[in-house]
């Protein structure tokens, strides 16, 4: 069965987890032990009504403050369907961890609170959702309770983000608006008689009709060498195998194949997933392949088809995406991890710091600071094998390490 | 249990076999950390879970070996079949397997036994396992973990990062993006791996189940003396289960559906004997998997708190 991944956004109090929970609860993909220790819970803090957020914030210091600090994987299925839904915090300071969270998903719910309309928060996860194109949104107007249920609310709010949506650089987008009590399960999984002039779809009706399609690209061929296999025993004394997933495109026996950096060619000989072998493995297949001739291959290296070579440059402009508390400036080294393969680089300028409300503002200040998103200069001191984000995701998407800390100081998305 | 390893040709173009979402990201999260560290080991319990991941491990490396020991802390209150069936499935794959056990943590008076009606060796197993970690040097510890099990497990990413006390900062995790997994580490930090966090239970015994693994016999139902505590089923046949004195035995028909330390590990009751009956009972399921652990009935952050310890 296939698996639609879901991050939803929204700012501080607009009810995500109680969406979430609503969602779990009226799929009855909440156990009763679970739905035992929600209302245990609920009750011992006073509250009048069940807390779904006791089940989605899971750490202590979230629960305390009543906020999502980290993004949180639920899991829940329909018939049809494996959901995963990543609820990823609102709060500015937390930005990381909201790109963190839409990264690998498919489907965004953007919550607005019906009272408030759309907000700065709201086109900062709009920004963040079109930086990554993730292909559907859903705007999920909550609260409507508190608004008497008031179409006029509703389309006041569904203009307002529509203006956001026409400045939108991806116009693959898919954006749709649904009016819901998270609270009161208004159109979250059962339609409601509280609303009968909207004729759309619920939450997830909308989710079950979307197609749980990869997130790897169909088109070109990219396969990053994860590690090379050599059993080294009597049965495989020659074996020699390159493991890895394919990122893009259907790699197939006998394609002629070109590996990166080296450019040295040859041939598809096997595909293997486990002990059989296949004709053709379609992109997101974690295979182990042979080739026709006996080349030096290592980690970090890329098979791509001969016909469709990606870009080969030691420069890259990139949109980053800063998550350090450490300030990124000019001048400092980091290690960039593109795929598997790890190249060590220099920012050579940090040519503007973007405005994530879509006024289309740009300031230089030459450095990012944490959350702040960018468009830098990267030289490197290896060439990368890549493709623009918006042709191939995988490939068009890096990691900084701090070489120092060694932690994930940036995300960055090729132009 | 152990496939064939000559290799069978599939003459048709036929995708199917190829492994679903979720297969595909545990083998890859499998070789990259063989390629991203020197000293991984997979810690390895005998429960399903840990079974499921020697079979993606498998997977992984074919037609080479599972490049890394299993390690079992074993806190010797395992259930026999369970014992039986790892050294039988140790064997055959050909690994090394690691014990070591929670009683000489005790012996050496690093932790001490529960006592009381509750008492457990579960949260005495993290020092056991730090210690393993430091006598070995190992680097990155697969474990079985899924984020659908405990609240506080949602929150741990795939690659998570422990320092030289094995302490996790669940405030301050590394960002995880796309497929990207940073496992750089200072020496004396640890890496902690979940290939299948994003598997459900139902997932697991899906899996289970379409690629006929070989479990342990405590998992289909079997009769068994036990006594009711707590609305929980336990085992009457085990002197490490603490039971008063009014706390009456009957014979019932049951199963595990998880398998931990007997001590903190209730059973259901079941009459499901094959695969296809247990999948059938899981998915009709009204109870988490974890409602049958005694150990994070403790307090609403229990996991949260042993893993702040080092608990896997």
């Amino acid at each position: 069965m296939n698996v639609l991944k879901i991050a939803t956004a929204g700012s501080v109090d607009d009810g995500k987890s109680t969406l979430i929970g609503r969602l779990l609860y009226d799929t009855k993909s909440l156990t009763e032990d679970k739905l035992e220790a929600i209302k245990k819970s609920s009750e011992q803090r006073g509250y009048d009504y069940l807390d779904f957020s006791l089940a989605t914030d899971g750490l202590v210091a979230e629960r305390e403050q009543g906020i999502t600090i980290d993004v949180a994987h639920i899991y829940f299925s329909t018939p049809t369907k494996s959901y995963i839904i990543a609820d990823t915090p609102g709060h500015v300071e937390y930005t990381r961890n909201m790109v963190t969270g839409a990264s690998t998903s498919q489907v965004a719910i953007i919550l607005i609170d019906a009272r408030k309309g759309v907000i700065e928060q709201t086109y900062r996860h709009f920004f963040i959702n079109n930086l990554l194109r993730v292909k559907n949104v859903i705007v999920a107007v909550n609260k409507m309770d508190l608004v008497d249920y008031s179409e006029e609310v509703f389309n006041n709010i569904k203009k307002d983000f529509e203006a956001l949506n026409a400045k939108s650089t991806y116009a693959e987008q898919i954006v749709s608006y649904i009016p819901v009590s998270a609270l009161k399960g208004d159109n979250i999984v059962d339609k409601t008689d509280a609303m009968s002039w909207y004729n759309g779809d619920t939450i997830l009706g909308h989710l079950e009709e979307l197609e749980a399609q990869d997130l790897y690209d169909a088109g070109k061929v990219r396969f990053p060498v994860q590690t090379v296999i050599r059993p080294k025993t009597d049965e495989f004394h020659d074996f020699r195998g390159y493991a890895g997933k394919i990122s893009g495109g259907s790699l197939k026996v006998g394609d002629a194949v070109t590996v990166l950096p080296s450019l040295t060619q040859s041939k598809i000989k096997e595909i293997f997933f486990f002990d059989k072998t296949y004709a053709e493995a379609p992109a997101g297949s974690s295979v182990n392949i042979t080739l026709e001739d006996d080349i030096n291959i290592t980690r970090g290296d890329m098979l791509v088809k001969t016909d469709e070579l990606p870009k080969i440059e030691k420069q890259v402009t990139a949109t980053v995406c800063w998550m350090d508390s450490k300030n990124l400036v000019p001048g400092t080294k980091y290690i960039v991890q593109h795929n598997t393969n790890r190249v060590l680089s220099k920012i050579d300028s940090i040519n503007s710091v973007i405005a994530t409300d879509y006024t289309g503002e740009q300031e230089n200040n030459n450095k990012l600071s944490l959350n702040e998103i960018g468009e830098v200069s990267i030289k490197l001191s290896k060439p990368i094998y890549f493709d623009s984000y918006n042709d191939n995701k995988s490939n068009g998407a890096f990691i900084l390490i701090d070489a120092q800390t060694n932690t994930t100081a940036g995300a960055g998305f090729i132009s | 249990m152990i496939k064939d390893t000559k290799s069978q040709t599939t003459t048709n173009a036929s995708l199917e076999g190829l492994g679903n979402a979720l297969e595909n990201e545990a083998i890859y999260i499998f070789r990259e950390v063989v390629a991203q560290f020197e000293k991984p080991v997979l810690l390895f319990s005998g429960g399903k879970d840990s079974i499921t991941l020697v079979r993606l491990a498998q997977k992984a490396f074919w037609p080479a070996k599972i490049p890394f020991p299993l390690m079992h802390i074993d806190t010797g209150h395992n259930f026999p079949e369970t014992i039986e069936f790892r050294d039988k499935l140790v064997k055959e794959l050909g690994v090394e397997l690691i014990v070591r056990n929670v009683q000489d943590s005790i012996d050496q008076g690093k932790v001490v036994e529960e006592t009381g009606k509750y008492a457990s060796r579960n949260m005495l197993q993290t020092t056991t396992l730090l210690d393993a970690i430091e006598e070995f040097k190992f680097d990155a510890c697969i474990g079985g973990a899924r984020r659908d099990e405990e609240k506080a497990r949602a929150k741990e990413r795939i690659f998570s990062v422990r320092d030289d006390f094995g302490q996790w900062d669940e405030k301050n995790q590394r960002p995880e993006l796309f497929d990207m997994l940073n496992g750089t580490i200072e020496i004396g930090q640890n890496v902690r791996v979940f290939p299948i966090s994003n598997w459900t239970e139902l997932d697991v015994w899906s899996y289970i189940q379409k690629e006929q693994i070989e479990i342990p016999s405590i998992y289909f139902a079997h009769k068994r003396n036990i006594f009711l505590r707590d609305g929980l089923i336990w085992s009457a046949e085990d002197d490490v289960v603490f039971r008063a004195e009014d706390e009456v035995v009957e014979e019932r028909w049951v199963r595990f559906r998880t398998v931990g330390d007997m001590s903190c590990t209730a059973a259901v009751l079941s009459k499901a004997d094959s695969i296809d009956k247990v999948v059938e009972e899981i998915r009709d399921s009204k109870i988490s998997e974890r409602g049958a652990r005694i150990d994070d009935k403790r307090s609403e952050a229990a996991m949260e708190k042993r893993k702040q310890q080092g608990y896997f």
